[in-house]
């Protein structure tokens, strides 16, 4: 049986040489592929083309990597479980019957697979990490402004970030090697990573690494999770690492925070799809109002409209300085928090996901409680850091991923310490 | 505010606001699950006041001409197009 990892399964060979040479890839189809439809996984865009390539796929293509196909995702990034794709969801390879986690779950679910060597991913609130953690593979979200965004098709561009997906940690970090860097189309990239080589960091030596465990971030964790998460820290310990429990009160407010800041700037960026310049159009009568937002109904999904009409109502008069206003105070705490802890530790360590891979359709009817599963990966994209979800040995047969959080462009670290995991 | 919970005809006025249409079973869903998602929001009233320190700086570079889309390219997804124009519907 199809896994429907990809939404549009098309090889693109490069003639470059480079070091994905002979490298196959799946790209997250958010990322625009020049003459590759590239659907965010709406009906929205079912058709759409980009006549332009992502910086991105430049990289990639610069570095000789074949294109295997755009991989499946929840409907413009926003799901933790890959079930939100107008294109039917994506199954976890590891249990068909589970969900592959979201919003990357297409990306994760190929390269656990065997369907593609490496993939490209998009973490706004943890869509790396998720599907990383649930399909027992390796996913790095990298510090805000390392990778390149223009040609991502955007959903909140204050947290996102492009990033990859791999089987081990040392081909995620080689292939961030060939996207990290500097972009003048986009203001927000940073010289850090212009020659990076995050790759050679990958080589277990933890001797002497300080980690600190948020107890915020393991409390209310699954049992056989927070089993398999303790048994990866004694097991850094073992290789010379030390590690002990940190506090940070104001992760508890994250998660909050997360959806009412995504929520807020969904409602903006998708305010472009009016289906004139793209988009369906659906060729309603009316006045322009009218037709607008008839196309959005039959386009969007549940999940889109629902972010779309909470972001509007946050930032609405009466309204923004409750939501939208705290929310930013919420961020700027999270950041405080994080910069006080790795004053005294090298890296934070936390379960990436609470609990292993849901069951397919087990989730869909009760929002909110999708949203908690974020509560362990949102905070790292509210204050910019970089993070990494490598393996972690199983619970009742399933993968369990250690999540690996460093300092701002601390990049090396995680790679680093993430490879001593998989010793 | 968050002592009124949302309401059908609230759920309808954003909808218009975001120019997103919505049938009657979206408006009952989004009205109990705004109630709750809005109600788990308020932890928000909890956080301190935080100094933000901001360490944000405009990134400016020159204005120069780059070589861009062509028309045809700008427009190949567009549904409706004429004499080179994107053609949208009225706007009142």
């Amino acid at each position: 049986m199809s896994l429907n990892a990809f939404i549009t399964k098309e090889t693109v060979e490069s003639d470059e040489d480079g070091p994905l040479d002979g490298k196959t890839i799946a790209v997250k189809d958010n990322i625009s592929t020049k003459g590759l439809r590239t659907t965010c996984g709406s009906a929205m865009l079912e058709d759409y083309v980009p006549p332009y390539d992502a910086t991105v796929v430049e990289h990639l293509k610069e570095a000789g990597a074949t294109i295997v196909g755009k991989a499946n995702m929840d409907e413009f990034g926003m799901g933790t479980t890959t079930e939100t794709s107008a294109f039917g969801p994506t199954k976890n390879p590891v249990d068909e019957a589970r969900v592959p986690g979201g919003s990357s779950g297409g990306s994760a679910a190929a390269v656990a697979a065997g369907e593609a060597d490496l993939a490209l991913g998009t973490d706004t609130g943890g869509s790396i990490r998720c599907p990383a953690a649930f399909c027992g593979v390796v996913g790095i979200k990298p510090t805000y402004g390392l990778v390149s965004r223009y040609g991502l098709v955007a959903y909140a561009n204050s947290l996102e970030q492009i990033g990859p997906i791999a089987p081990t940690v040392e081909d995620a970090a080689a292939l961030l090697d060939v996207i990290a860097g500097p972009d003048d189309r986009d203001g927000t990239t940073h010289d850090d990573g212009a020659d990076s080589d995050y790759a050679s960091a990958a080589d277990g030596d933890v001797e002497g690494l300080t980690i600190g465990v948020p107890t915020e971030l393991v409390e209310g964790a699954d049992e056989g999770v927070e089993e398999a998460f303790w048994a990866a820290l004694d097991e850094l310990e073992a290789q010379g690492a030390e590690y002990y429990e940190v506090s940070m009160p104001s992760v508890e407010k994250a998660v909050a925070a997360y959806y009412v800041i995504a929520m807020s700037e969904a409602s903006s960026n998708l305010a472009r799809f009016d289906g004139v310049r793209y988009g369906k159009s659906g060729g309603y009568e009316g006045n322009w109002n009218e037709a607008f937002a008839r196309a959005r109904e039959e386009g969007f999904g549940s999940e889109v409209k629902r972010r779309v009409l909470l972001g509007t109502y946050a930032l609405s008069a009466g309204y923004h300085d409750k939501y939208y206003a705290k929310a930013q105070d919420a961020r700027a705490w999270v950041k405080q928090d994080f910069d006080a802890a790795f004053e005294d530790v090298d890296v934070l360590a936390s379960p990436t996901m609470p609990v292993p891979p849901f069951k397919l359709g087990e989730s869909l009817d009760d929002p909110l409680q999708m949203y908690l599963a974020d509560a362990n990966t949102v905070p790292v994209n509210l204050a910019n850091l970089p993070a990494i979800s490598v393996p972690a040995g199983e619970t009742e047969g399933l993968p369990v991923g250690l999540q690996l959080i460093g300092p701002k462009f601390g990049e090396e670290t995680i790679v680093r310490a993430a490879s001593a995991v998989e010793n | 505010m968050s002592d009124t919970p949302v309401d059908a005809d609230e759920v309808r006025h954003v909808a218009e606001l975001a120019r997103v249409d919505l049938d009657e079973d979206e408006v009952e869903e989004f009205t109990t699950q705004f109630a709750d998602i809005l109600e788990y929001f308020d932890a928000l009233d909890e956080v301190p006041e935080v100094d933000r320190e901001d360490e944000l700086v405009n990134v400016m570079r020159p204005d120069e001409v780059h070589e861009g889309l062509t028309q045809e390219e700008a427009l190949s997804n567009a549904a409706e197009t004429e004499d080179g124009f994107f053609k949208g519907p009225r706007v009142s």
